[in-house]
């Protein structure tokens, strides 16, 4: 099922949530909405479930207009962050509920639900599970139910918000893996909403990052590592270095920097900001420079160095451990940007702003 | 100083003195009534209690005070399910004056609603003259009794099951909404199911209450013998015409339902708290 959003709003009182949405996703595609809380992310995902509805604004599916449609007719697969499992109900039938609140003229026979639920059993690997209430289940097995009970519907979209926030760890990275493969095996369309970059980069084929009720950036990992469309995504992405810097001829410039790696911006002379992630840096004695390291600490994979200037602005490096060379307190480093954002000084200052790249903000259709 | 802990075992005075008296205050305020109910009741004899609970009138009296619960009862399950949920799933304008107009009930006597329904429906009242215009019997009849028991037990219901629902959420409505439920089953199989017990719970409550109600009924019933005294006004009757006997045994009556709908409580209690 292909999803394509345009110009949605919606508005709490006086609180945009979402403030012109516009979206489109191919049938098949497993999409991240990513974004920070109050960006909106969940509010989008409940519009598109018929859990809630917009101000303004269009929503078809397949070209069918959903928000003419309630959200029983939709058959969407949505899995809660609760879970949302019924506790009066084995996990059994949690799975067969969909199926069992059909009509009696499209209603599968007893022995088909039945045949259905177990298959799903097997494919979330929790047969032994069947019988069994959701008190008495833990939080990665809630999890698989839920999925069963959202997959037995066959859904047109699979919309899953925050999946697996409620989840420990090492349980995360599993159940991340085996999502994945079964978005493989059933090739749904699916969307889910999370504020944790790694989940999004890690499952989905492309990424929508949101901030405050827009859409700040769509694209993969790499695209949006080291191509961040606004200073919201750069900063969302962990770039929390933010230098002043001047522009001439494409080039940054500033003092105690080395911009040499970083490629030429087409760009107009001026101010302008530069935004690092900490561990994209790497540093070169070199005594003109004004940055001294005042502190490091190790926590044996990377050392945490604080770089530190005379009116007393600081700055985070992370260095490998191993590979890294090694740095003396005291002493004064260049710094060198492996990869950065830079954004017009304006641009910077509010959000938006010009782009160094042609612009991601694309809309597949 | 001694640590404060409570240690039964330990032969200190003041737990002890503190226990006697507790106890010794509920067999005289609790327990001693109760059993002089029955034992004045069984007084004079089985056949004397037979013969007093079989009066026509008696039996009247047990016959409206079960139909006045009979339709009591699944109105106010009814109206507590839908205030319940309506103040439990949406953010309306007056939405806290309805949670505060549904615990009214709670706070003013039964009597003051009594004299309300008089002053509305009665003869002289507002609605009196169109009433008596169409025929309507309002005050003085079964209507009266059942509107002034349905006002006073109007709260216990919905009070037991709105904040079951609203610690619920709404989240498995909305996924069995989602899963293509309609509305009657996502109420059926999700909605139901998990106020049951709460339900239950408040439906015991308002049934107590609907059966032992005095105050307002008094008022509005007329106090007809054998047309529309119900139980607890029946008591009062034949105490007023000193046949003790027959009051004690119309008594044991409401007093054995009270103590079904102790046990009933109780159990629902237990179940509740899973």
């Amino acid at each position: 099922m292909t999803i394509a959003i345009s110009s949605l709003t919606k508005s709490f009182g006086p609180t945009h949530v979402l403030r012109g949405i516009d979206l489109g996703i191919e049938a098949g595609e497993l999409v991240a909405l990513l974004g920070p809380s109050g960006s909106g992310k969940t509010t989008l995902l409940k519009i598109i479930a018929g859990l809630d509805w917009p101000d303004a604004g269009a929503l078809a599916v397949d070209g069918q207009d959903w928000l003419a449609l309630p959200a029983q007719k939709r058959r969407i697969g949505f899995v809660f962050q609760s879970y949302a499992l019924f506790p009066h109900m084995t996990v059994r039938d949690n799975i067969a509920f969909g199926l069992t609140v059909r009509p009696r003229a499209e209603r599968p026979g007893k022995s088909v639900i039945a045949a259905r639920v177990d298959q799903l059993l097997g494919l979330l690997q929790i047969p032994h599970l069947a019988d069994r209430f959701p008190t008495q289940l833990s939080g990665g097995q809630r999890q698989r139910v839920a999925l069963g009970r959202a997959l037995a519907i066959e859904p047109s979209v699979l919309l899953l918000d925050e999946p697996f926030g409620a989840l420990d760890a090492a349980i995360r990275r599993d159940l991340r893996r085996w999502l994945r493969e079964v978005h493989e095996a059933t090739k749904s369309t699916t969307i889910f909403v999370t504020h944790d970059q790694e989940e999004a980069f890690e499952m989905a084929d492309r990424v929508v990052v949101m901030g405050e009720g827009r859409i700040e950036q769509i694209g993969t990992a790499d695209q949006i590592h080291d191509h961040p469309a606004s200073p919201f995504v750069a900063r969302f992405m962990g770039a929390v270095v933010e230098l002043p810097v001047a522009l001439r001829a494409g080039r940054v410039e500033a003092a105690g920097l080395d911009a040499s790696a970083l490629e030429r911006r087409a760009m107009a002379d001026g101010p302008a900001r530069l935004f690092l992630r900490p561990d994209a840096i790497a540093l070169e004695p070199d005594a003109a420079s004004p940055w001294v390291l005042s502190h490091k600490a190790s926590n044996g994979a990377v050392i945490r160095a604080t770089l530190r200037r005379e009116d007393g602005t600081e700055l985070p490096v992370d260095l490998l451990r191993h590979s890294a060379p090694e740095v003396t307190l005291g002493a004064a480093y260049r710094l060198r940007p492996l990869t950065g954002a830079v954004f017009s000084a304006e641009g910077a200052a509010q959000s938006g702003g010009p782009s160094p790249l042609p612009l991601l903000k694309e809309h597949r259709k | 100083m001694q640590a404060a802990t409570f240690n039964p075992t330990q032969t200190s005075l003041v737990p002890r003195l503190l226990i006697g008296l507790a106890v010794a205050l509920t067999l005289l305020i609790v327990v001693a009534p109760l059993v002089y109910i029955f034992a004045r009741a069984f007084g004079e004899g089985w056949r004397v209690y037979a013969e007093n609970l079989l009066n026509p009138a008696t039996l009247h009296a047990v016959w409206l005070t079960t139909i006045t619960a009979l339709i009591v009862v699944p109105v106010n399950i009814a109206f507590g399910i839908s205030a319940a949920w309506v103040v439990a799933r949406f953010r309306f304008p007056g939405r806290s004056l309805l949670v505060t107009a549904i615990e009214i009930p709670f706070s003013i006597s039964p009597i003051i609603a009594g004299i309300c329904y008089l002053l509305l429906y009665g003869r002289q009242g507002l609605l009196g003259p169109w009433l008596a215009d169409n025929d309507l019997q309002v005050m003085f009849a079964l209507p009266g009794i059942v509107l002034v028991t349905m006002f006073v037990t109007a709260p216990f219901v919905a009070r037991e099951v709105l904040p079951l629902m609203q610690a619920q959420g709404s989240d498995q409505e909305q996924a069995a909404v989602t899963l293509g439920a309609s509305g009657w089953q996502v109420f059926r199989r999700v909605t139901l199911p998990n106020i049951k017990w709460a339900l239950l719970y408040g439906a015991v409550l308002c049934t107590a209450r609907a059966v032992g109600e005095f105050g307002g009924v008094s008022v509005v019933s007329g106090n007809i013998r054998g047309q529309t005294n119900t139980l607890p006004l029946h008591v009062e009757l034949l105490f007023n015409d000193l046949n003790a006997t027959g009051a004690f045994a119309a008594a044991s009556v409401l007093t054995l339902l009270a103590l079904v709908a102790l046990v009933a409580k109780t159990v629902l209690e237990a179940r509740k708290a899973r």
